[in-house]
């Protein structure tokens, strides 16, 4: 395993790598505070918080009407007995996408679509809107079976139709765990967006690309620390709202 | 089941629904989105061509010499950046567990934060500061991993060390043995099961994370996608997040199983 990565970390202490990370290292203080810079670092985090805002709101789209889709309570065949087969086949093959969607890691997705599009937000926003639409349909499917059926029975037994049941009965009642859900993933997202930024999608994480391309230690180390300050902030923003909204 | 008072909610719940829509529109409308860009003729010719290629993965025999090598440095990459994380995260826990007897919570805190500005780094731009001192290939992957994954199992190990049960712990102190032997011989053995599970389902997330890490240049899998990418040759690139997936779904199963006998 240690010949497999040439995981050799004594030359990380060699004379001339020691001489180059010093350097770099000290090229790090004192960190960038500049106005003109600090302006571009606080625009390129609203950019990423954008991003990142766009990317979810459009798998919110995506994801709701597969995880509608993908659901065993909404069965009007169930009702009756076994589910039957066409409709057993179509929530398996839903499911199936979610799955895909979900697996492929949204860093390879932007790195597609950069070369199909062009550098810029648009594939950044389009990686996590595919990504996160596999992660909130799934958890979101799992969420409405999870939650006591005799609403939605009472619903459908007496002829309601499958989208008045959504609508009526599924989401007012997990609706607090869904959005709790969701204002997770877009805090996840945000460091997503942030990391996409590397391949081209803009936002802190290609600004980082950059000053690390030049060299240029002071300014990453103010997008280093803006970026956790980020984190931060959206980490204690999320716990606020999901107990605000409890 | 108590009934949820309606006075309070309403406002609450219309106030978030506005701030929600607020950030939403300020967000679309501040960012430079070209979706036409993506509806365009050309383009859409030019992603049927790729789809089309992708799906004729490359299996010739000369592509599996580059390919297998890839694969076990990515898989290496993972299982030592875990490995090391397991041993770090133990090391960095001890201070930081409320049930430490440091004699300053400075110690503590300093622990706790170390823990969490570690976690909340990304691995990938761990590896893109990393390149610099650890140079391109799967070195610097590995530290990523690590350094990442120290933080997150540093703080999983803390709480195990504080929610496990102190009754053996209090009847060999108050015997009087020494406070490390206590660490190795009662609390270690406690939490055992739990924290090989937890590095376990880390190396499943880790295994993910080194396939792209190899995008910045950490070697392995990644860094061969980057480059036949960037050259639009789907059917190697197809060939190659196939053996990625098959790589992902490998140790899923390996973990899940050794964690089935765990538990």
């Amino acid at each position: 395993m240690f010949e497999w990565t040439e995981f050799k970390i004594w030359t990380l202490w060699g004379p001339e790598s020691l001489k180059q990370t010093g350097n770099f290292l000290a090229s790090f203080f004192p960190p960038n505070i500049s106005t003109d810079f600090l302006v571009q670092v606080a625009r390129e985090t609203w950019r990423t918080v954008a991003m990142a805002t766009v990317g979810i709101t459009l798998a919110i789209v995506l994801a709701v009407p597969l995880a509608f889709l993908a659901v065993r309570v909404l069965s009007l065949s169930a009702l009756t007995g076994r589910m039957q087969v066409l409709p057993s086949a179509i929530r398996e093959i839903v499911r199936a996408i979610l799955i895909i969607l979900r697996s492929v890691p949204e860093l390879i997705w932007a790195l597609i679509f950069v070369r199909v599009v062009g550098l810029g937000p648009t594939s950044g926003v389009l990686a996590i809107a595919l990504t996160y639409a596999g992660m909130l349909g799934k958890v979101y499917a799992e969420i409405l079976e999870s939650g006591d059926p005799s609403n939605s029975q009472a619903l459908m037994r007496n002829g309601a139709g499958r989208l008045q049941t959504l609508f009526y009965a599924l989401l007012p009642q997990n609706a607090d765990e869904l959005t709790s859900y969701t204002i997770y993933r877009w805090e996840c997202a945000i460091r997503s967006s942030a990391v996409l930024g590397f391949v081209g999608a803009g936002g802190l994480g290609q600004m980082m690309d950059s000053s690390l391309k030049m060299f240029n230690g002071s300014e990453v180390l103010t997008i280093l620390i803006v970026f956790l300050l980020l984190v931060w902030c959206s980490d204690m923003v999320s716990a606020w709202l999901r107990k605000f909204l409890s | 089941m108590k009934p949820i008072a309606q006075t309070g909610i309403r406002p609450k719940a219309i106030f978030f629904l506005l701030a929600c829509c607020a950030l939403i529109i300020a967000s679309f409308a501040s960012l430079n989105l070209q979706f036409a860009a993506f509806f365009d003729p050309g383009t859409l010719r030019k992603m049927g061509l790729f789809i089309a290629e992708l799906t004729q993965p490359n299996w010739s025999g000369v592509f599996w010499l580059k390919l297998l090598p890839a694969a076990l440095e990515t898989l290496a990459m993972s299982a030592l950046g875990t490995l090391i994380a397991f041993v770090l995260g133990l090391a960095l826990a001890i201070p930081a567990s409320k049930s430490s007897p440091a004699r300053f919570s400075l110690i503590r805190s300093s622990a706790r934060w170390v823990l969490s500005a570690l976690r909340s780094v990304p691995e990938l731009m761990w590896a893109a500061l990393l390149l610099i001192s650890a140079g391109l290939g799967p070195m610097s992957g590995t530290l990523a991993l690590a350094l990442h994954t120290t933080g997150v199992l540093g703080r999983m190990f803390a709480e195990a060390l504080e929610n496990a049960p102190k009754d053996n712990e209090f009847a060999l102190s108050v015997r009087g043995v020494s406070r490390s032997k206590i660490f190795f011989f009662v609390q270690v053995p406690q939490i055992a099961p739990q924290l090989v599970s937890y590095t376990l389902y880390r190396w499943e997330n880790n295994i993910r994370a080194a396939t792209v890490l190899g995008i910045v240049g950490a070697g392995g899998l990644g860094q061969m996608l980057s480059y036949y990418l960037s050259l639009f040759k789907m059917s190697e690139t197809s060939s190659i997040l196939l053996v990625m997936i098959g790589l992902v779904l490998l140790v899923d199963m390996f973990s899940a199983k050794i964690r089935r006998m765990l538990a």
